[in-house]
């Protein structure tokens, strides 16, 4: 479903990512971990080009978006949800009008089409009465729940998680990775961003470990956790578990 | 003589007080289309040059504001007002109030343009990525998502930037255009007692002021209410 080629992205004179190769098959988990300025959040932006690559290439469905222009970016954007360590949602906007903008605004649904799936989708998150509220009434779970639903209700067919639990309370982790699970268990091809071990060993098909702009080993979760080889991993996962 | 003999002869006498009435008429209508062209122009600048800021596009629009803003920010708005009446439009038969307006309006835009720019700045970028995220284009995530946060924020600041225009037409004598500062002066031209009728004057702009002043707290108000909801 997504191929990357030797994808390289610099800042300025800081090299982020050497040379990645990547694939990613439909219905996938794949769960990555490493230490912080490991790439590994800028690898996720790349996939939906909101950091464009210095270098390489990436195929989405067979098509190069690496080589898009600006407007047919947008469109790819469009398949692939995306959900923000800040949340990111819009303060002056109700819950519902944080979900139904873009499925409206992009005449992909009418206000009344995009109200009914919004409906749904706060069922399916579990906050059904939230609709009229604003986003600052809600804790940091909830939002973040409402910026999942946010993403469903453009029905994208990839969700890039941009460390999800990273900003909250500890408290409302549980709530958010519970709704992540339930999403993999739909089915939905999932790419993960997380400190969230026990996460990774739970719902992961697969595990990428980042380090200085490389993937140094992928896995499945149980070799991956059970029996690492590269030794910064050991290193990363003696610290961490 | 006494005070009411003073008064009656600044203001009653020959109806003098329309003098005032008429100025404030004049420096009402100068206020409110200069604030609406700045806003216009304002907002154009501060959009072009927020865009170029965060994604280096249109390089030469941003030029040319920032041409725009150094040369009106850097000059007093009564030189530019006399270059615009008897420079610019020097060989063209044109209302001397128009004239205002634009040289006001001009003037203005740049302030409005700094402050509108500065509102797009405080929006989060994590705003514009979001709506990016979504698949809205550069356009719809100003227009939907980061715009109406960006005016929320920035308007106690557009409406004093009101308030400040107003009290800078009173230069509009310059190129005499009888608004209210020089309705003052003609009355004082003729009774040659400078001190009611510049009294006066004074007064009524800050009666105008703290209205509008007064407003503007209503409105702040009305908008950290919104905030805490």
């Amino acid at each position: 479903m997504i191929d990357v080629k030797g994808l390289s992205k610099k800042f300025r004179r800081t090299t982020v990512l050497r040379n990645i190769d990547a694939t990613i098959e439909k219905g996938e988990k794949v769960v990555i971990i490493g230490p912080s300025g490991s790439g590994k959040s800028t690898f996720l932006r790349c996939l939906n080009l909101m950091e464009r690559p210095t270098a390489g290439k990436i195929f989405f469905d067979g098509q190069e978006i690496t080589a898009l222009k600006e407007r047919d970016i947008d469109r790819v954007r469009q398949r692939m949800g995306m959900v923000f360590q800040h949340f990111n949602l819009f303060p002056h906007l109700t819950i519902q009008k944080n979900i139904t903008l873009a499925p409206v605004k992009l005449g992909i649904m009418t206000q009344g089409e995009a109200d009914k799936k919004a409906s749904e989708l706060l069922r399916r998150v579990g906050l059904p009465d939230k609709a009229k509220a604003y986003p600052a009434q809600l804790s940091g779970g909830q939002k973040q729940r409402i910026a999942i639903a946010r993403a469903l209700a453009m029905n994208p067919e990839v969700m890039l998680f941009d460390e999800p639990t990273s900003a909250l309370d500890p408290e409302m982790v549980g709530e958010v990775l519970q709704l992540m699970k339930q999403l993999a268990d739909d089915g939905m091809t999932m790419i993960v961003v997380t400190h969230e071990m026990g996460f990774a060993k739970e719902v992961a098909s697969r595990v990428l470990f980042m380090d200085e702009g490389q993937i140094l080993e992928e896995n499945a979760p149980r070799q991956f956790f059970g029996n690492p080889k590269n030794p910064r991993l050991k290193e990363f996962l003696s610290k961490v578990l | 003589m006494s005070l009411s003999e003073s008064i009656r002869q600044n203001f009653i006498e020959g109806d003098r007080w329309r003098y005032l009435a008429d100025g404030l008429k004049t420096t009402l209508f100068i206020t409110v289309f200069a604030v609406m062209l700045g806003m216009v122009l304002g907002f154009l600048v501060a959009i072009i040059r927020s865009t170029y800021l965060r994604t280096k596009k249109l390089l030469i629009p941003d030029l040319i504001c920032r041409l725009y803003l150094t040369v009106i920010r850097g000059t007093p708005v009564v030189v530019q007002l006399l270059i615009i009446y008897f420079v610019i439009f020097g060989s063209v038969q044109i209302s001397k109030t128009l004239v205002a307006v634009i040289a006001f309006g001009v003037n203005s835009g740049a302030y409005v343009a700094e402050i509108v720019r500065g509102g797009i700045m405080s929006v989060d970028i994590g705003q514009l990525e979001a709506g990016r995220s979504l698949g809205l284009n550069y356009r719809q995530t100003m227009i939907h998502i980061v715009m109406p946060q960006a005016v929320k924020n920035v308007l106690p600041a557009l409406c004093n930037e009101c308030i400040v225009l107003l009290k800078e037409t009173s230069v509009a004598g310059y190129i005499a255009i009888n608004d209210l500062t020089r309705g003052g002066d003609i009355i004082r031209s003729i009774t040659f007692a400078p001190f009611l009728p510049l009294l006066a004057v004074a007064l009524i702009y800050l009666i105008v002021v703290v209205v509008l002043t007064k407003l503007v707290g209503i409105l702040e108000r009305r908008l950290a209410a919104n905030d805490r909801r």
